[in-house]
């Protein structure tokens, strides 16, 4: 067998292999219980906000055909237990990590990002994406100038690489991402879940206790592909490709379209060690035709 | 960190047996030795099913552990349930490890302490009735083991709307198993918190799983109404049920509040807990049940 070699540069951050674990769906110790975390590229974390959010009510969760609906809200501890808990036990394993921010206002996401600057961190995304919450989020996402008025802040105060995820509940995505590339983001990560909703006929009500919520799994992969395609003509900065990845081939789709990292998301609450099982299969279909590194995979797209 | 830690698994389970025991009631029995390696009543596991359509593991509790076999049983509410029934003997379904807390045993032996003869009482209602099925067999196991000084009355107060099940099965292991139906059609016409009421029952320690409803009615009965009347707590656990996402911890889909103290600020604070990890078994006493 040929030595492969899937390491990927994201701006300057060296990830041993391009696959990571999509925010809001990887936990260190729980996620860890299944697989070896080392083997993974980068863990992107849960969104931390700069003091606690307690997320939305329950019932969070609902299934629908080839994908589900979530309305979590970003629930999280703050961050700074955050800083003194979570960083130092991610610190025991031997891959990137990358902080996911969330916050209310700009202020909000910049006093985290400040805090971030003094930790042993890899990089930190903006979550201006969530659908889940009432102030910032989606929000900031879905508005070019208040995207681009985020990035900016964050960038004027954090001394890391700074990813913006981006929303696809947008009539141009690329509007987007060339106004947060053009204000300092490094980096660019999507797409995140798109606005969905489900009715429980029997009962004559929404699922989940939200009404609407985060739709994301399998079926919004074509959405995903088709996006991070046209990113890729349009902004220069990298791209981490995600939204219903399940298999190794999910993967090389997205390298193709134009992405240089993916994360894993839905397919890790169905199987938990979907990451790592990814990973092998994309090392399969690498020996299989023939390619020794993940730049090989894109450019042998044709168009 | 050392990656040769036993890892949790999701591994394949060839079924045994999988028939209906009541109206869209049924049990499952699958042959999973690393499954039923450690598992202990009160846990449940993830069922994932073959149709790739439908994403999200089932989580189903314990009700039996035999040997290599484990037995779940499940009521067909939804898609996924209607094609878990579907299963027939000899097929193969994925199956995680046990997952989340159980029964917490060791809280009963302070009860247990002195030499009198004690009632533990478990309630159930519903699809909350199979876990206290591995419960009461692992109660009467350690009685046998552990508690040769003194005896343990152990009852069961079930409830039902319509067509109970496995009461026979409880009746192998409790002195006195007691059924309550919504509409009357067996045993008392009522449910069970109205039951233990009606029968007076004394109890020393209360297990239970059910829905919300029940469980915060029995919370009220053993915990509220005792402190009122300044009468002496009964010791209760609780098993919840939320809508999960994952199974294990990962998406914070399924949560409660739990009230903790707060030793810093000597005060009591609510906290989220995560009903599939750090449950699905509390104490009655440290639930916060929303209205």
């Amino acid at each position: 067998m040929s030595k492969l070699d899937l390491k990927v540069n994201l701006c300057g951050v060296k990830l041993e292999n391009p696959i990571t674990t999509a925010s809001g769906t990887f936990s260190a110790r729980e996620s860890g219980a299944y697989y070896d975390i080392n083997e993974l590229g980068a863990v992107i974390t849960k969104g931390v906000a700069s003091v606690p959010w307690d997320g939305n009510p329950t019932p969070r969760i609902a299934e629908t055909y080839g994908g589900m609906i979530n309305a979590v809200g970003l629930q999280n501890p703050g961050i700074d237990y955050f800083i003194k808990e979570e960083i130092p036990y991610l610190k025991n394993f031997n891959t990137k990590i990358i902080v996911n921010v969330a916050g209310r206002t700009i202020e909000e996401y910049c006093s985290v990002a400040e805090k971030l600057n003094d930790t042993d961190i890899d990089m930190m995304e903006i979550n201006i994406s969530c659908p889940n919450v009432k102030e910032g989020g989606i929000g900031f996402g879905t508005s070019t100038d208040m995207a681009a008025k985020v990035t900016k802040g964050v960038r004027a105060v954090s001394k890391k690489p700074i990813i913006i995820k981006l929303t696809p509940n947008v009539t141009d995505i690329t509007e987007i991402a060339k106004a947060v590339e053009s204000e300092g983001a490094d980096c660019v990560s999507l797409i995140n879940t798109l606005l969905g909703m489900k009715i429980d006929v029997n009962r004559k009500r929404p699922v989940v206790c939200n009404k609407m919520g985060g739709f994301s799994g399998p079926a919004i992969k074509p959405v995903a592909v088709r996006m991070v395609y046209q990113v890729r003509k349009a902004v220069n900065i990298p791209i981490i490709g995600l939204g219903g990845i399940m298999t190794g081939e999910d993967v090389v789709e997205f390298i193709m379209a134009g992405a240089d990292a993916v994360s894993v998301g839905t397919a890790a609450l169905i199987n938990p060690t979907a990451p790592v099982d990814i990973l092998k299969e994309l090392k399969i279909y690498m020996e299989k035709h023939g390619f020794k590194t993940i730049r090989e995979i894109r450019e042998a797209f044709c168009e | 960190m050392s990656c040769f830690e036993a890892k949790k698994k999701v591994v394949k389970a060839k079924i045994v047996e999988n028939t209906e025991i009541a109206k869209d009631i049924y049990k499952i029995v699958l042959r999973a030795k690393e499954v039923t390696n450690g598992a202990k009543a009160g846990q449940f596991v993830n069922v994932y099913l073959n149709n790739k359509s439908l994403l999200l593991p089932r989580p189903i509790s314990i009700c039996e552990l035999e040997g290599d076999n484990i037995t779940l049983v499940y009521g067909v509410v939804g898609q996924g349930t209607k094609e878990l029934s579907s299963y027939t003997e000899g097929e193969e379904i994925k199956l995680s490890s046990a997952n989340g807390n159980g029964f917490n045993l060791e809280d009963m032996d302070c009860v247990l302490s002195d030499n009198k003869d004690k009632v533990v009482l478990l309630v159930a209602g519903g699809i909350g009735v199979p876990p206290m099925l591995e419960l009461a067999k692992t109660i009467r196991k350690k009685e046998d083991d552990e508690y040769k000084r003194n005896r343990i009355r152990l009852i069961a107060v079930i409830g039902f709307r319509e067509e109970p099940f496995l009461q026979r099965e409880l009746q192998n292991y409790c002195d006195k198993v007691y059924i309550a139906t919504d509409n009357g059609s067996v045993g008392f016409h009522g449910n069970v918190v109205k039951l233990i009421e009606k029968e007076d029952i004394q109890i020393d320690y209360c297990y239970s799983c059910g829905p919300k409803v029940m469980l915060k009615a029995l919370t009220n009965y053993c915990i509220e109404e005792k402190i009122q009347n300044k009468q002496k707590v009964i010791p209760l656990q609780v098993s919840m049920e939320e809508r999960m996402g994952c199974g294990y911890g990962a998406c914070v889909g399924c949560i409660c509040k739990i009230k903790e103290k707060d030793i810093e600020n000597n005060c009591e604070k609510i906290v989220l807990k995560k009903v599939c990890k750090d449950g699905p078994v509390f104490f009655g006493n440290e639930v916060v049940f929303d209205e």
